[in-house]
């Protein structure tokens, strides 16, 4: 059987230089919060390591993770990073198909028990294992053999993490996130529609170096990257301090750049790096292009109300909870009232005149 | 409701449409009885205009009389202070402004965030001070029962809430958000069946003294 090469041999063989890795490196040290001195150890351990089998599941999913992911810019964190793992199984990527796709599988499976990543994008459906399968394998039956003889599971993408838009009520194919399946094993989530593909290369990196994942939050996403909110990081930021909002897409505010929070920005709730990293080699993100924040990296965005509502708006059912109680208000109410009015009448009736005559007498 | 992201989507959603109708259900209801109640016939003879003489009490009651006054400065003005901060930071956050206007349909400015954080920071002092001052003063201790130490911790939790939202001191955000728009809640949810009432019932209750006055020709 062929040796495995390790990073620094397929990286040498890919023509990239000593500096290049290097700065690849201090690259991902930096994303990750990681001191300088950690630089070294990172590349030390790629350059040694043989690369990681990688597993990747596509559930109930629209293909957008993977999509934002080979739309890195070439030389790209991406793409070195791309050569540090072997990606054995991949629906859209790789050129096999069929029986030849399903064998590359279970060929990684086995020929790394209990060593390779899977990462997981789409949600799972467990209303009826119909609903979503893969070369006649349900898709939850496929997520618990691989899981089972998986190191740690990347969930990557919001539907994998949280169930996304697939989970949105009244959720039809009862889909559940990663997390709700798996219980005994390393999990990170990756979420976001999609999720910044340097977060997912960048944790890749992590556990090659250090051998475990990076600190997560409590909804189990690496700290380095979902410990802020847009909001903190948010250039407009002094425009809502000010009070200086833009009151629709097209108005003066708008034009002058000022705070989306009027019109639905969910940054102040979202956390992601989308405000320091940006997307499309660092081009742009949603709030610089005009459009609010729609909070996609958090459980259920979907059903938090019109991406178009401002934060402080409720969700929609208020006026109809406004509608029943006034009803009932009204009608609790005059039926108090005439209660109140028959005691006073009643006791108004019942009442004894006394007189200066009546008193004298006693 | 295992994270704090799904705990703010319920405060924001079924909780405030709970609280939401407890209120106005509350406050019909409070209305109902007390107008129902009526007005006791007066039997003396009319020495002057009821309505007028009860529109003229409704606003000399906005200040107590000169000796009273001299008396009792410190709760005026901090109940003055108090009063206005509250209801600046209630009207004219813009966050709140977009409420009302998803509300109401219609909107007015609003302040600059670092005066509403000035405004609010005074309201919570003076809240705290009129609270001290309550708990020494030996015949308010002595008047204060459960409800009124209730209607001062609901009215002071919003305000302590929100600040603590706005500067970010409680990790994660949306938690502290969460628990800010909840305790809005709480005072909704108990609004009309406390003291609390009198946002609105000083209206009829000073409009009903000066009215009664003004017809027995007392000049008040």
């Amino acid at each position: 059987m062929l040796k495995t090469p390790t990073i620094g041999e397929s990286l040498r063989n890919e023509g990239i230089s000593r500096r290049e890795f290097i700065k690849f490196c201090a690259t991902a040290a930096s994303l990750m919060a990681l001191p300088a001195t950690m630089i070294p150890k990172i590349a030390e351990a790629l350059s040694n390591t043989p690369r990681q089998s990688v597993i990747w599941l596509s559930f109930q999913e629209c293909t957008g993770c993977t999509e934002a992911l080979t739309r890195a810019h070439a030389p790209s964190l991406e793409n070195l990073i791309f050569n540090t793992i072997s990606l054995d199984y991949h629906h859209t990527l790789q050129a096999a198909s069929g029986t030849a796709a399903e064998e590359a599988r279970e060929q990684a499976m086995h020929k790394h028990p209990g060593e390779y990543l899977l990462v997981v994008d789409g949600s799972i459906p467990i209303g009826n294992p119909g609903y979503s399968t893969i070369a006649g394998i349900s898709n939850q039956d496929m997520f618990l053999e691989v899981a089972k003889q998986a190191k740690a599971v990347i969930a990557v993408g919001t539907c994998a993490a949280f169930g996304g838009l697939p989970k949105a009520a009244p959720n039809p194919t009862g889909a559940v996130a990663v997390q709700d399946l798996l219980r005994d094993k390393p999990l990170v989530n990756v979420p976001g529609c999609p999720p910044i593909p340097v977060v997912i290369s960048s944790i890749v990196a992590h556990y090659i170096t250090f051998g475990g994942l990076p600190d997560l939050d409590n909804l189990k996403r690496p700290l380095p990257f979902f410990g802020q909110n847009i909001h903190d990081r948010c250039y407009r930021r002094p425009f809502y301090e000010r009070g200086q909002f833009a009151e629709t897409f097209d108005d003066e505010g708008a034009k002058q750049g000022w705070c989306l929070y009027k019109l639905g920005c969910k940054g102040p709730v979202t956390y992601n790096a989308c405000a320091l990293f940006k997307w499309n080699d660092a081009v742009s993100f949603p709030i610089e292009a005009g459009h609010g924040c729609l909070g996609c990296s958090e459980p259920n965005f979907w059903d938090a109300g019109s991406f178009y509502d401002a934060l402080s708006i409720p969700l929609p059912g208020a006026a109809k909870a406004a509608a029943y109680a006034g009803i009932a208000g009204t009608a609790v109410g005059i039926a108090a009232g005439a209660l109140n009015m028959y005691k006073k009448s009643t006791a108004i009736q019942q009442r004894e005149v006394v007189t200066v005559d009546d008193l004298e007498r006693k | 409701m295992d994270n704090y992201a799904d705990f703010l989507l319920w405060v924001r959603g079924p909780a405030f449409h709970i609280a939401l109708a407890i209120f106005l259900f509350g406050i019909l209801l409070r209305f109902f009885e007390i107008f129902s109640l009526g007005r006791r016939t007066e039997y003396a003879e009319v020495r002057g205009n009821a309505f007028l003489g009860g529109m003229r009490t409704l606003f000399t009651r906005f200040l107590p009389e000169k000796t009273t006054l001299k008396r009792i400065l410190f709760l005026v003005i901090a109940g003055y202070l108090f009063h206005l901060g509250f209801f600046i930071t209630f009207l004219f956050f813009d966050p709140h402004i977009v409420l009302f206007k998803s509300a109401l349909g219609f909107s007015w400015p609003g302040l600059p965030a670092p005066i509403i954080n000035i405004v609010t920071l005074i309201s919570l002092l003076v809240m705290i001070a009129l609270l001290i001052y309550r708990l020494n003063h030996p015949v308010l201790r002595l008047l204060s029962g459960f409800q009124d130490y209730l209607a001062w911790t609901i009215t002071f939790l919003p305000l302590l809430t929100g600040y603590l939202a706005f500067h970010h001191m409680i990790h994660p955000y949306p938690l502290i958000l969460a628990l800010h728009i909840l305790s809005v809640e709480l005072l909704m949810i108990l609004f009309p069946f406390t003291k609390l009432m009198h946002t609105f019932t000083f209206i009829i209750a000073r409009w009903t003294t000066g009215a009664r006055a003004a017809q027995k020709g007392v000049s008040l």
